[in-house]
């Protein structure tokens, strides 16, 4: 909504605001510009020229595909462990009243809220003392912890929206659990729980704190591009993937942001 | 007359709230029963039992002869009318009213019918495409009696049904359902606040107070023989004459009832009662006068019809009435 009367904003303002934007897209740009440069060891400025050849060498190289897969793949399971915790936690916070119930809401969204260093070492030092030796599973759980939050803060807000007198309609109208569940509930928390799979999803893509302190010996995407900034070596690959890490994780937020704009805000897709 | 709901010695405590408590019952088949009380005195737990979503911490419910006591909702023959209707929002009016139906297996083409027929029966025929939200709440109160109906419950509760909806819809609706319901022939229990929608629509009425049911009968008794004070309080005003009065007058009870409407301005002629006291107040209210008389210090109301002049305040007055309409009442 616009304001009728001050729709001029004073130059001055414009220009600071158009600096703002530019600062933090403009090194986007540059990423996405050094992607086609033919120099594989240095950024230099303006690069001396361009090339798609990068492009074929990323699909060509196998540490791309691997962190790739295992990202995609701890991406997914987390998310899925997280759609259905989080989506069981929504309901029994938002529709029963039980002794503690706020202080489980609480530590439920703790963790995002906690540095992701916080997590990482509290896991690590976890797991250590139980002796799980890190593997694929311990970056799962590590991202599940915030992935399940992200879930949780969609569903429960949508729960809140569900009357209770609707899951007794359908009871009463002669529908047991499973099929209130499945022709009431699900169709009322749909677009949440696909808003929040999408952000849970897009968390986990690109998480790198507690992946270094949960992994072993395999690294997930954002974690194998960190490695690769340090190494002189076809320094464009990094670009190319890290446009790739752009797209997969820019769709599903906008896909989640057209989802529930007419509904509730999405929680925690500020982390 | 086969019973459709019993309650025997049924208790719903909630914690150290005994929100139903030691309430017997017995609604006969085909009846428009009412249980009338003010929020908080049990009777929407009363029906909220009926439908299962409550269960009995004492006592035993049948459900035409069967026992309900751990029988959920889905394997009740019981539908409800809800207070705020919980018409699925995400479902057309049509797929609404299906909704039983479908979940039971029942065939796409002939839910639809059904579906339709009772849309048709609630005065809405051709609305099933719409949604809840296009609905007027007069309109969205039919969808769920269809809603409820198409299932053909043996017994239909409703929870205050006609609550949101302005006077005059009310009274329309008030009319319809009782023709609906002689119609139809199945038992109606009905739970509202409303002293007037009970005397008009039911057969019989429980009145509420506390959890418990104070008196249960015909909405004359009700009405003419409150058998407690709460009960001639709550239900149309009537005057409760203390024990005082009640020694003047040469009554045994501690209490009695007076309709406003059964006492006259006037002299006792043969055999009447009579009370002297002072005019200390009076309301014009349309076809009648109510005129408050202070009667050694107890303040009675009198309906005295708008045709008779009133004795300006602070004149000298006799009221009489006949000793029938004095209804001698139990304690609380």
């Amino acid at each position: 909504m616009r304001s009728e009367k001050s729709n001029r904003a004073p130059v001055g303002l414009k220009i600071a605001a158009a600096g703002g934007l530019a600062f933090m897209h403009v090194p986007i740009l540059l990423i996405f510009l050094y992607a086609f440069t033919t120099e594989e060891k240095s950024y230099q400025f303006p690069p001396p020229g361009l090339t798609t050849q990068w492009f074929g060498v990323a699909w060509d190289r196998p540490d791309v595909w691997a962190a790739l897969t295992l990202s995609v793949k701890v991406a997914s399971i987390a998310t899925a462990t997280a759609l259905v915790l989080g989506t069981l936690c929504a309901a029994a916070v938002s529709q029963t009243r039980f002794f503690g119930r706020e202080t489980i809401s609480l530590l439920v969204i703790l963790p995002i809220a906690l540095p992701g260093i916080i997590t990482g070492i509290a896991l690590r030092s976890a797991f250590s003392m139980a002796d799980i030796p890190f593997s694929f599973w311990t970056i799962v759980l590590g991202h599940a912890t915030f992935c399940i939050v992200v879930v949780y803060n969609n569903a429960v807000a949508r729960f809140r929206r569900i009357s209770g007198s609707l899951i007794e309609a359908s009871m009463d109208l002669g529908a047991d659990g499973f099929q209130t569940f499945r022709h009431v509930i699900l169709p009322n928390i749909g677009t949440a729980l696909l808003a929040g799979g999408m952000l849970a999803f897009a968390l986990s893509f690109d998480e790198v704190i507690v992946t270094t302190f949960t992994a072993g010996q395999q690294s997930t995407l954002p974690i194998w591009m960190l490695e690769e900034l340090i190494r002189p070596r076809q320094r464009p690959v990094t670009n190319v993937v890290a446009m790739i890490v752009v797209v997969v994780t820019f769709l599903p937020i906008l896909g989640a942001y057209y989802l529930t704009r007419d509904g509730d805000q999405i929680a925690g897709a500020g982390k | 007359m086969t019973t459709a709901v019993l309650f025997d010695n049924v208790s719903r405590y909630f914690g150290a709230v005994r929100a139903v408590d030691r309430v017997n019952l017995d609604i006969v088949e085909g009846e428009f029963f009412a249980m009338l009380g003010p929020s908080g005195s049990g009777k929407t737990t009363c029906l909220r039992l009926m439908a299962g979503f409550e269960q009995p911490t004492g006592g035993h419910i049948e459900i035409f002869g069967e026992t309900a006591e751990g029988v959920p909702p889905y394997r009740r023959s019981v539908n409800t009318v809800f207070q705020d209707y919980a018409l699925f929002p995400h479902l057309s009016i049509l797929d609404n009213v299906a909704y039983g139906l479908m979940v039971k297996g029942i065939g796409r083409e002939e839910r639809r019918k059904a579906a339709e027929d009772a849309l048709a029966m609630v005065k809405l025929p051709g609305y099933g495409a719409r949604r809840p939200g296009q609905l007027s709440g007069g309109q969205r109160q039919r969808v769920a009696l269809a809603r409820a109906l198409v299932n053909k419950p043996k017994v239909l509760l409703l929870d205050e049904p006609l609550g949101a909806l302005d006077l005059k819809l009310r009274e329309q609706m008030q009319e319809e359902l009782k023709t609906l319901q002689k119609s139809l022939g199945i038992t109606f229990v009905f739970v509202t606040h409303d002293q007037g929608e009970a005397l008009s629509m039911a057969d019989r009425i429980a009145v509420f107070n506390e959890g418990r049911i104070q008196q249960l009968g015909r909405p004359e008794e009700v009405y003419n023989q409150p058998k407690t004070r709460f009960v001639a309080d709550f239900v149309g005003s009537s005057n409760v004459l203390s024990t005082k009065l009640c020694q003047t007058l040469g009554l045994k009870a501690p209490f009695a009832s007076l309709r406003p409407e059964a006492i006259a301005i006037a002299p006792a002629s043969n055999g009447a009662l009579s009370l002297a006291g002072t005019i200390a107040g009076q309301s014009f209210l349309g076809a009648t006068n109510r005129v408050v008389v202070d009667v050694e210090g107890a303040r009675i109301a009198v309906a005295s019809p708008a045709a008779h002049a009133v004795p300006s305040i602070g004149s000298p007055v006799t009221i009489s009435f006949a000793a029938r309409d004095l209804h001698p009442m139990e304690d609380a």
